[in-house]
């Protein structure tokens, strides 16, 4: 088939899995990290609602970001007319002193969103997270419940078949919902390029080096490449064999670091 | 653009524990080169570090938690890519313990691989897999006999393997394309073919899956497009939802079940706005449309063609797996989802359950146990819209929901039952219903609020009367045009006609529905306080107003009712001076779905009306949500 059928039809699920979280949860939010994925989400869930965003969309501020990430942001909260809300996270010397430092730096994320959660009370929130990225993400279900706390419990996960999610949970607990769970990060770039949808430039190679995952400025880091359009990123994922998350320093720094995170509640 | 793209070919792996299937698939990312080159260099410094050899199905148990109890704990998807194809592996657990995990993975499966050990030949599992995989309607099925080396790689030993194989599979419906001698941890047979079963002439495990095909949504099947939501953009209500099935044009006149109005597609909406707009959907493709008229249609109607509708029933057959560890029994009551629709729905019968162990089958069991099969006929509330899965493998096909959990999944079969479309034809045919020139919205906006009707059911004594008329005067004092319509008021004027006969209670059950219709369309909030007993007679006074009625379920057990018997009514029928008499010598069929239950055991008068008096108001407050209001 060709490219844009073959896009239209990971878009097709994914408006199904938006529109069936707007239906079945409230109140619902919807996390947007500026990066590819939440970006190209985002456009989607423009499609879902014939170009509104009838949800709030959640940045957790841990004020490391890039400065070109909150320049994207300002731009298109305004242009396209978005309810944004920024969380700012705790500090890091208020996180857990035994994890490692990366870890503990992204820690500051699980504890902004376990804040935003018991003061909004969110019964879902959406996120851009995808099975390839990551082993632990692999596990996930479309519809994730998440306890109280905030943890994951991927040992006793709902059933999930023929498109019917779990909608119903405990009060205090919240579903994640994953709309493309099933993308590539590959399958975000052509999407990002059918649909000109706008990314933050660092993903674009500059003197030999490009972003490839947007993260706080402290842990994450650019990998050689010389890709400095989509169509020459495309190309270069078609070959490579370095993981997506290599320039993030907390996934590698224990073997267990990723899970660590996620089990207790980080995206 | 560029060269074509497929989506990936699902495959689940299946078999019983131990048979390799996390060694298989480990082995065969590595030989495929679809392993970033630092993964495998972690693990075996992860193994070392731990002080165990290295395995190939540490790749994908990759949590902590898995590593320690070597098995594998749930379903995990992975993907690789091998020539032009791309595949997506969907490893399932082969504990028994996670059968749901299996069936999550596998449901969304093009085909399976089938695990067995060559050692140790058919398992408990590989029978309850096997039989899924049927139940589930995966057809293209290859079956991998693995550790080939702890037989010597017997060419002898494999035949007869093989032959035992096929012949317990044919029976269970599975027909496998074929059958690989492999040897997973070496790699034999998986994508480059062994150089230690030279008589083996068939394909690599690899080169059988390019050979099987990704299904596509069924376009050449009738029209299904179940309403997903309706939503309000700029003046404009729009339908949302998948096309299940088939191709909605624009302009085409579609047929909604199970309300079985009509109404043409004016347009089909999408944003950003295309100039090559679309004229048509197809099955798979996400839809926006728009109608000529204002029907009622909600989340869970079915649209079609008329002259290739779904059925309308409120009985229907299936074939079903149970994954709750409380059995389902007969009479027990469950949500029944099927695409957008999510009714309720009470076990009539189970006719038959099959062990998945030995296949013995049950007829006309009185329960069915966690992880079995069976055939299992339900009963819902009211008429629904389905398709026999033979007819349409998307819409045929359903999952059971117990509390809060999905817990069984099922296919649907109508054989034997009637279309009951042509019974919702009014007696008369010539009656027509005059179109009133204002409507429910216009009314609302004067009244402040919009009408209803809340149908108190509930044993004699329960406080239906005395609950009814307390919150009337709290609503009336709200400024809500409320109207109680009490059994005993009634009967001295409309219904003075009637007795207590059964056919009698029952026309009087159905008068008093038909008054409380016309009260709420005239935006009045109609509160009835009558035993009903019936749960037939109940329904029937609900499809006289399908969009306002709310059954409240005033619950006091026959005990409390006789203690506190304020007419003495008890007393008398006790003593047989009144006969008929429910709870007593009459049966009372409590609500099996009530939208509200109130329960004047446990609450106290003032409690009980504040509970009812708030769901009223957000019932019929201007602010409720019929449809969803999309504003940025």
């Amino acid at each position: 088939m060709s490219e844009k059928h073959y896009l239209q039809q990971l878009e097709a699920q994914t408006i199904y899995i938006i529109r069936e979280a707007y239906n079945r949860i409230q109140p619902l939010g919807m996390m947007w990290s500026i990066g590819k994925d939440s970006t190209a989400l985002l456009w989607m869930v423009r499609k879902a609602f014939f170009g509104k965003v009838p949800f709030k969309l959640i940045l957790l501020d841990t004020e490391m970001e890039l400065p070109e990430v909150y320049e994207f942001r300002d731009k298109y909260t305004k242009e396209w007319d978005l309810d944004v809300h920024n969380e700012l996270c705790p500090p890091e010397s208020e996180m857990d002193p035994t994890l490692p430092p990366a870890t503990r730096a992204a820690a500051r994320k699980t504890e902004g969103l376990k804040n935003l959660l018991k003061r909004d009370q969110y019964k879902g929130i959406i996120g851009g997270i995808r099975r390839d990225e990551q082993s632990m993400r692999a596990k996930e279900r479309v519809f994730s419940p998440r306890s109280i706390d905030g943890s994951w419990d991927f040992k006793d996960q709902p059933a999930e078949f023929w498109d019917q999610y779990k909608c119903e949970i405990p009060q205090g607990c919240h579903l994640r919902i994953h709309p493309i769970l099933h993308w590539t990060e590959l399958d975000i770039w052509r999407y990002t390029r059918m649909e000109n949808i706008p990314i933050v430039p660092l993903y674009l190679a500059r003197n030999g080096k490009r972003y490839r995952s947007l993260g706080e400025k402290n842990i994450t880091f650019p990998v050689d490449s010389n890709a400095s359009t989509i169509d020459e990123i495309i190309e270069e994922l078609q070959t490579t064999k370095t993981p997506e998350r290599a320039g993030r320093s907390m996934d590698n720094e224990r073997e267990d670091s990723f899970e660590t995170l996620r089990a207790s509640g980080y995206m | 653009m560029s060269e074509p793209l497929h989506l990936p070919l699902r495959i689940v792996i299946v078999g019983h524990v131990d048979h390799g299937k996390s060694t298989l698939i480990g082995r065969m990312l590595n030989d495929t080169g679809a392993l970033p080159e630092s993964k495998v260099r972690e693990l075996e410094a992860a193994a070392k570090g731990r002080g165990v050899p290295f395995e190939w199905s540490f790749l994908l148990d990759s949590f902590q938690a898995e590593r320690d109890q070597a098995i594998t704990i749930d379903t995990t998807q992975i993907r690789f890519k091998h020539g032009v194809r791309e595949f997506v592996i969907i490893d399932a657990p082969g504990h028994k313990e996670f059968l749901k995990n299996m069936i999550s993975g596998a449901a969304a499966a093009d085909a399976a691989v089938l695990i067995v050990d060559a050692a140790e030949g058919v398992r408990e599992q590989t029978k309850r897999h096997a039989y899924l995989l049927h139940l589930l309607g995966l057809k293209q099925v290859v079956v991998a006999i693995n550790k080939m080396d702890r037989i010597n790689f017997d060419h002898g030993k494999f035949e007869a393997l093989v032959q035992e194989l096929k012949e317990y599979l044919h029976t269970l419906g599975v027909r496998p394309t074929a059958f690989i001698p492999i040897a997973a941890r070496d790699g034999d047979n998986l994508a480059n073919a062994s150089t230690r079963m030279d008589w083996y002439k068939g394909k690599t495990l690899l080169d059988q899956l390019h050979v099987f095909e990704r299904f596509g949504a069924p376009v050449a099947l009738p029209l299904r497009f179940p309403v997903q939501d309706v939503y309000r953009v700029d003046e404009k209500r729009i339908l949302v939802g998948r096309i299940e099935s088939g191709v909605l044009r624009k302009g085409d006149k579609v047929l909604f079940s199970p309300t079985n109005e009509t109404a043409t597609v004016t347009d089909i909406v999408s944003w950003p706005d295309r100039h090559d707009k679309a004229f048509e959907l197809k099955a798979g493709e996400v839809f926006g449309v728009t109608l000529d008229q204002p029907i009622f249609v909600e989340r869970g109607h079915i649209g079609s063609h008329a002259e290739h509708a779904p059925m309308l029933t409120n009985v229907f057959r299936t074939s079903l797996f149970w994954l709750s560890k409380n059995p389902l029994r007969v009479g027990n009551s469950y949500k029944v989802r099927f695409g957008t629709t999510e009714t309720a729905v009470t076990v009539q019968s189970i006719d038959k359950v099959v062990d998945t162990d030995d296949l013995k089958q049950t007829e006309q069991a009185k329960e069915v146990v966690k992880n079995a099969v069976a055939e299992v006929t339900l009963r819902a509330g009211q008429l629904i819209a389905v398709d026999s899965y033979s007819d349409n493998h998307k819409t045929g096909r359903f999952v059971l929901v117990e509390g809060a959990d999905i817990v069984g999944g099922g296919l649907i079969s109508m054989e034997g039952y009637a279309d009951q479309r042509r019974l919702m034809q009014p007696k008369s045919e010539n009656i027509y219903a005059v179109d009133h020139l204002t409507d429910a919205d216009a009314r609302a906006q004067k009244l402040g609020h919009y009408g209803g009707v809340f149908w108190f059911t509930g044993l004699s004594g329960a406080g239906k009367s005395t609950l009814a008329m307390l919150a009337e005067k709290a609503l009336f004092e709200r400024g809500y045009h409320a109207y109680v319509l009490d059994g005993d008021n009634v009967r001295h004027g409309l219904n003075k006609d009637l007795g207590f006969s059964p056919d009698d209670r029952a026309e009087n059950i159905r008068r008093v529905g038909e008054v409380s219709a016309l009260m709420a369309d005239a935006g009045i909030v109609c509160i009835t306080a009558f035993i009903s007993p019936y749960r037939a007679d109940r329904d029937r006074a609900r499809s006289a107003s399908p969009r306002h009625f709310n059954e409240i379920y005033i619950k006091a057990n026959i005990e409390t009712c006789e203690k506190r018997d304020p007419k003495g009514l008890y007393v008398k029928a006790r003593k047989g001076l009144i006969t008929e008499f429910t709870g007593i010598d009459s049966p009372y069929e409590a609500p099996e779905n009530p939208e509200m239950v109130v329960d004047t055991e446990v609450n106290s008068v003032e409690v009980c009306v504040k509970q009812i008096v708030d769901y009223i108001e957000a019932a019929v407050s201007l602010k409720k949500k019929r449809e969803n209001i999309i504003a940025a």
